[in-house]
């Protein structure tokens, strides 16, 4: 005891010295493998080293491979008469018009038929989810087999399945004749095997009041609502909300569009020569490519849904019960809200998936940016390299984008704890 | 007391026999009142739900039912048919070698693979459930020799080297580890080289010694091809993933850039893209006298394409470590690679596993995508000869049909597994 | 030491290393093995049997070039590509011959450096439709759907065919010819085009061929040919001339059947210079004097090709037409061999 006396105060002291008074060593070598302040830095300086070997290396093979083969590298073909036509374009193309601007209509293709199913998955995922949980055994159990068949056979079966499904549709011929095999929805919408025949609105001079009218009463009916809201969170009084907004809503502008002389119309799709004309005319590769990925990613979000319901605690449920909540309610305004924090991020990484999926277009002829510039234009030009470069620079950016996102989601509804 | 009980009309004096429960509340009948017809809105789902049900069955049943399994072409089929409907199955029956082991593989060898296969599922099943006897591990350690000799073929001698340079070098890694991590893998990959250099050199001359017939790369297709693309290529990912996610959780910035830079590079591009690269662009990336096959570009890509999602899951089972254990091993006064070996990755890696079982059974379906740079896997099979040919072209849904099923009880199964290991690892009592 | 594991390390997962800078003809025969690259399956031109065997036209060409520089018809890999993976496979060195029905066209032999070494068939784009719509030309099809098999000069000659004769279509373009089939026949297109080839064979599979014609315009001119890479001019002379030899033997009647017999010396100086009896034209071009003659044994003359695959008498049905030699008033003509 007595004689460890001593020791602790000169280790004491030693602590001290080294507070007060560091070690003027001089720098050597070995500290750059021995010693953790620096060792980081050798590290560093060796993988950067190696990480710059590597890609040189592997650009000196590329530039010596081409110049052997005699090619280069060039981004004039983009400017150059695509020459192929595109059989489903939100902007006006001609196979007159640049690569460029055929790549430009793959894009826009690409984010359509994302967007599309980005809706549609989420509406199939979240009754397939709050299916899976229904006390009902019958729609419990289809529901876990569409969710369990698609999430377990890959996307590409599934879109070679539904575009061959979609081909057994009745062909526009089927609706010719006295006495057709087949009708038109309603008389206006055509299901076909060359795809889905939609009514196209019209718009007439003064269709422009009629719109005008009509925003106008949603945002009058968003101010009832907050109104409402207001009141009952203030006063306590309970104004009716369901048929003052569908007023709100609708009267108005049907008064108006009667008020102009009927100005808006629809264009219905009519049987002329080969094929349906007029109206919109979704081709059989958007409605294939479109069906298959929402009800492949649906199976996906419906997991997600039910995981986001299930990590809700039964207690929230009891204890909004026993508030006197209907069961509407509790839904609506206790598990919801809470579930929803759970589902989202999950969700949004679906939404990418389902974007990247949307390359396999190439295997129904959806042409999207994977068909034109990955496609036919890769083919015609032979521009491999930059053509594989500009498609995956793009896949990155919309990628980026959507990560952007969801962390900015993430940052506003992460708890505030602490 | 008794004054009381003469009071009263009537006591029971014994307990009564339980009734039956009324008969809408007991049995099937209860069963389906609560579970089928519990009220108007799910009495109308169930309604819409069983008709969906016999719709299918109506519509799929003949189908089945009528179903050819010997004939020689689709031509055979209708003729035999006579304008009913029904499947023609006979492509299966006469297909199926093509389906299976593509086109190339010669009949007379499928019993390699398919022994290949079995051995896989052998070696698989330690690493998959922990109460199996670890003996049991040695067939893993020694799968991918064995494995590789069965596929491929060629001397026995070529695996074995590659297997004795392989522990060889690890002895050497055990004996240097003591100087350094760094120094023993340095040691360790030094001299397994040299004993690969030394073996290659002496087991050149012996091409026939144990030799199987050799089968090229390119000959192997079907489903087998998909097995192979999985599971070579998440096993491969498996490392370099866990070297992304400790970059990325690394304080070094360069090597945190780098990690970060691949991870989310490849997560933000389709496979397909990176599928492209391997078929019309890697190839100039490589020295002008080298030629590489197209599968080993296809497996370079996809083992980046699945290492950087692996990296992510691991990288989440790093962050849900609680700290007090990376503080723990600090204090212990381990160095860096001892406390991620010794501490923190055996838990982190735990807690990670059903998230790379679900990665690994994604990959697994996407192997399917090669069929579109015209490699012959289950689908391209499908698609490419097999359609073309005059026998079956116009012969989908049996086609499809086989392939799905074939995903579906491979994938499906995995994913079980992985739910009941979800299961084994939760400690939480809900 | 590093460049040796990395080597050593692919080895063991199955790398095929050849040079491709040095003479295509030496890593042919340093390989033992000739790779060539097809279709993905095209009944009659290349496609795997149920044995995985390739048969068809473009695989027969591979097989002769095998045999006439390796001796050995069977020493070919076929390497299955699509029209987007092919220029690069050969481009890269992945392969050393690209024999899939591919259009000789200008910017493909200069652009892209190919060097396209003979036309084995003669086509052109054509029209099918089913016999119930009425069609009997292609410029009443105004307003058509059309199916398209890309990665072929197809969607280019018939966005031409379309604006020159000012009407307008709805194209669907399709991967693979047997995915084009089945839009065909359900009616989701009213018409299937590609080159006239390509519309006999998927004809002849149909259920009931009789009811599709095919329209009578041929809308482009599709010379297919093999190719090399530019700049290997001694390996592109070797496919060249073992092509000719093939179409020469046609024309002077040297047949797989009697090409044994012919080789032990005829009257005709040119059968014996082709065969090998008589001048030393092999070596010429770095073969042995037999390379012609093991050729033709091991596919027959270009006749024997066409009748055995595409011709008449098999399944896709097709008319020697522009192909028939050109005594027979067709295009085939081979250069004299002296």
């Amino acid at each position: 005891m007595c004689s460890s006396q001593p020791l602790l105060v000169t280790f004491r002291e030693a602590i001290m010295t080294a507070y007060t008074d560091p070690p003027k060593e001089s720098f050597q070598l070995s500290q750059l493998i021995h010693d953790t302040r620096y060792r980081s830095y050798t590290f560093q300086f060796i993988a950067l080293v190696l990480l710059l070997a590597g890609v040189g290396y592997l650009l000196s093979n590329l530039f010596e491979n081409l110049r052997n083969a005699g090619l280069s590298i060039s981004y004039g073909f983009l400017g150059q008469p695509a020459g192929y036509d595109i059989n489903q374009t939100l902007i006006d193309y001609t196979n007159q018009d640049t690569h460029m601007r055929a790549s430009v209509v793959g894009v826009l293709n690409t984010l359509l038929v994302a967007f599309l199913g980005c809706i549609t998955a989420t509406i199939l995922g979240v009754f397939a989810g709050v299916g899976r949980l229904s006390k009902n055994w019958l729609v419990a159990k289809l529901m876990s087999v569409y969710v369990e068949a698609f999430r377990n056979v890959p996307v590409l079966i599934w879109i070679l399945i539904i575009s061959t499904i979609v081909t057994i549709m009745p062909s526009p011929r089927a609706f010719k004749g006295e006495t057709p095999d087949a009708e038109m929805l309603f008389g206006m919408v055509a299901f076909t095997n060359r795809g889905v025949y939609i009514p196209k609105p019209v718009w007439n001079e003064g269709s422009a009041v009629v719109v005008a009218v009509f925003v106008l009463s949603v945002i009058g009916m968003f101010a009832y609502r907050a109104y409402a809201k207001k009141l009952l969170f203030n006063t306590g009084k309970l104004l009716p909300m369901g048929w003052p907004s569908l007023v709100i809503l609708f009267v108005p502008a049907v008064l108006a569009f009667f008020v102009m002389g009927r100005p808006i119309g629809i264009d219905i799709p009519k049987l002329g020569g080969f094929n349906f004309t007029g109206g919109i005319d979704l081709q059989r590769p958007l409605i294939a490519l479109w069906l298959a990925l929402s009800i492949y990613t649906g199976a996906f979000i419906a997991e997600n849904v039910r995981a986001g319901i299930q990590a809700i605690s039964r207690g929230q449920t009891e204890a909004a019960a026993s508030l006197g909540l209907r069961p509407g309610r509790i839904m609506s305004l206790v598990i919801l809200p809470q579930a929803l924090r759970v589902i989202i991020p999950p969700v949004i990484s679906q939404y990418l998936n389902l974007t990247k999926n949307s390359s396999l277009a190439i295997a129904v002829g959806y042409m999207d940016l994977t068909g034109t510039l990955g496609g036919i234009t890769l083919n015609q030009t032979g521009r491999a390299i930059e053509c594989v470069l500009l498609l995956m620079l793009f896949y990155l950016i919309i990628s980026l984008s959507i990560s952007a996102i969801m962390n900015a989601y993430n940052n506003r509804v992460k708890l505030k704890e602490r | 007391m008794s004054d009381t009980h003469s009071q009263l009309a009537f006591v029971r004096t014994e307990m009564l026999a339980q009734k039956e429960p009324p008969a809408k509340d007991k049995g099937a009948v209860k069963w389906v009142r609560t579970n089928l017809f519990s009220s108007w809105s799910n009495t109308i789902l169930t309604l819409v739900a069983f008709y969906v049900i016999v719709k299918l069955i109506v519509s799929a049943g003949p189908w089945f039912a009528n179903g050819l399994w010997d004939t020689n072409s689709l031509s055979e089929c209708r003729a035999i048919l006579d304008g009913a409907r029904g499947a023609c199955f006979s492509v299966l029956s006469e297909r199926w070698q093509q389906l299976l082991f593509g086109i190339a593989y010669p009949s007379d060898q499928y019993w390699r693979p398919t022994l290949a296969f079995v051995i896989m599922l052998v070696a698989a099943a330690p690493v998959l459930f922990v109460k199996l006897p670890r003996i049991l591990l040695v067939v893993t350690g020694l799968f991918p020799f064995v494995a590789y000799w069965l596929l491929w073929g060629g001397t026995f001698l070529t695996p074995l080297v590659s297997l004795i340079g392989v522990i060889a070098g690890y002895y050497a890694f055990k004996n240097v580890e003591r100087f350094g991590f760094v120094l023993g893998l340095g040691a360790g990959v030094i001299v397994a080289a040299i004993v690969w250099k030394i073996g290659g050199a002496l087991t050149a001359s012996m091409d026939d010694v144990l030799a199987l017939r050799a089968v090229a790369s390119r000959d192997m297709g079907g489903y087998m091809l998909n097995m192979m693309l999985g599971v070579v290529c998440i096993s491969l990912s498996l490392p370099i993933g866990i070297m992304l996610a400790l970059g990325r959780q690394s304080h070094m910035p360069i090597i945190k850039g780098i990690s970060v830079v691949f991870i989310e590079f490849i997560r933000g591009v389709p496979l397909i893209t990176l599928l492209f690269v391997a078929s019309v662009v890697l190839a100039y990336f490589f020295p002008p006298e080298t030629n590489m096959d197209l599968i080993l570009r296809v497996i370079i890509m996809i083992t980046m394409f699945s290492s950087a999602y692996i990296a992510e899951v691991i990288r989440g089972g790093l962050a849900a470590l609680p700290k007090g254990q990376y503080e723990a091993a600090d204090s212990l006064g381990l160095d860096y690679a001892q406390a991620m070996r010794l501490i923190i990755l055996p838990q982190a890696l735990k807690i990670s596993i059903p998230g790379i079982v679900n990665v690994a059974v994604g990959l697994f379906k996407d192997t399917t995508l090669v069929s579109v740079i015209s490699m012959f896997d289950l689908v391209g099979m499908i698609r490419g000869p097999i359609l073309a040919s005059t026998e079956w072209n116009g012969v989908y849904w049996e086609l499809y049909g086989f392939a799905a099923l074939l995903f579906f009880v491979t994938c499906y199964s995995i994913s079980q597994y992985s739910q009941w290991l979800e299961r084994q690892l939760r400690t939480d009592h809900r | 030491m590093k460049k040796s594991v990395f080597l050593g390390a692919l080895t063991v997962a199955g790398l095929t290393a050849g040079a491709a800078a040095a003479g295509t003809l030496d890593d042919v025969k340093a390989r033992g093995k000739l790779n060539c690259g097809v279709t993905t399956g095209l009944v009659g031109f290349a496609a795997p049997d149920a044995n995985g065997e390739w048969q068809g036209f473009d695989v027969a060409i591979c097989r002769a070039v095998a045999a006439a520089t390796l001796g050995d018809p069977k020493a070919v890999e076929f390497v299955p590509t699509t029209g987007k993976t092919r220029f690069t496979a050969l481009a890269s060195g992945e392969i050393d011959v690209l024999a899939r029905n591919t259009t000789w066209t200008f910017s493909r032999d200069t652009d892209l450096k190919f060097d396209f070494i003979g036309i084995n068939y003669y086509d052109g784009q054509g029209f099918m439709v089913p016999k119930s719509l009425g069609v009997t030309s292609a410029k009443e099809l105004d307003g058509a759907t059309v199916c398209i098999q890309t990665g072929t000069t197809t969607e280019l000659n018939l966005a031409d065919f379309f604006r020159t004769n000012n009407i307008t279509y709805t194209p669907v373009p399709i991967e693979t010819n047997a995915e084009a089939q089945p839009l065909y026949l359900e009616g989701a297109c009213d018409v299937y085009t590609t080159d006239a080839s390509g519309l006999a064979a998927t004809r002849a599979a149909f259920e009931n061929p009789g009811e599709h014609v095919i329209l009578p315009e041929i809308i482009s001119k599709e010379p297919l040919g093999p190719l090399v890479r530019h700049g290997d001019n001694e390996w592109g002379d070797i496919v060249s001339f073992t092509f000719y030899a093939l179409v020469a033997a046609e024309e002077y009647g040297i047949t797989s059947a009697n090409v044994e017999e012919m080789a032990a010396g005829t009257e005709n100086p040119e059968i014996n210079r082709i065969l090998g009896t008589e001048g030393d034209l092999g070596a010429m071009i770095g073969l042995d004097n037999a390379w012609a003659k093991n050729a033709i044994a091991a596919v027959g003359n270009y006749g024997e090709i066409f009748a055995k695959n595409i011709g008449e008498e098999t399944p896709v049905g097709l008319a020697r037409g522009l192909n028939a030699q050109w005594k027979d008033g067709g295009l085939m003509y081979a250069p004299p061999f002296r």
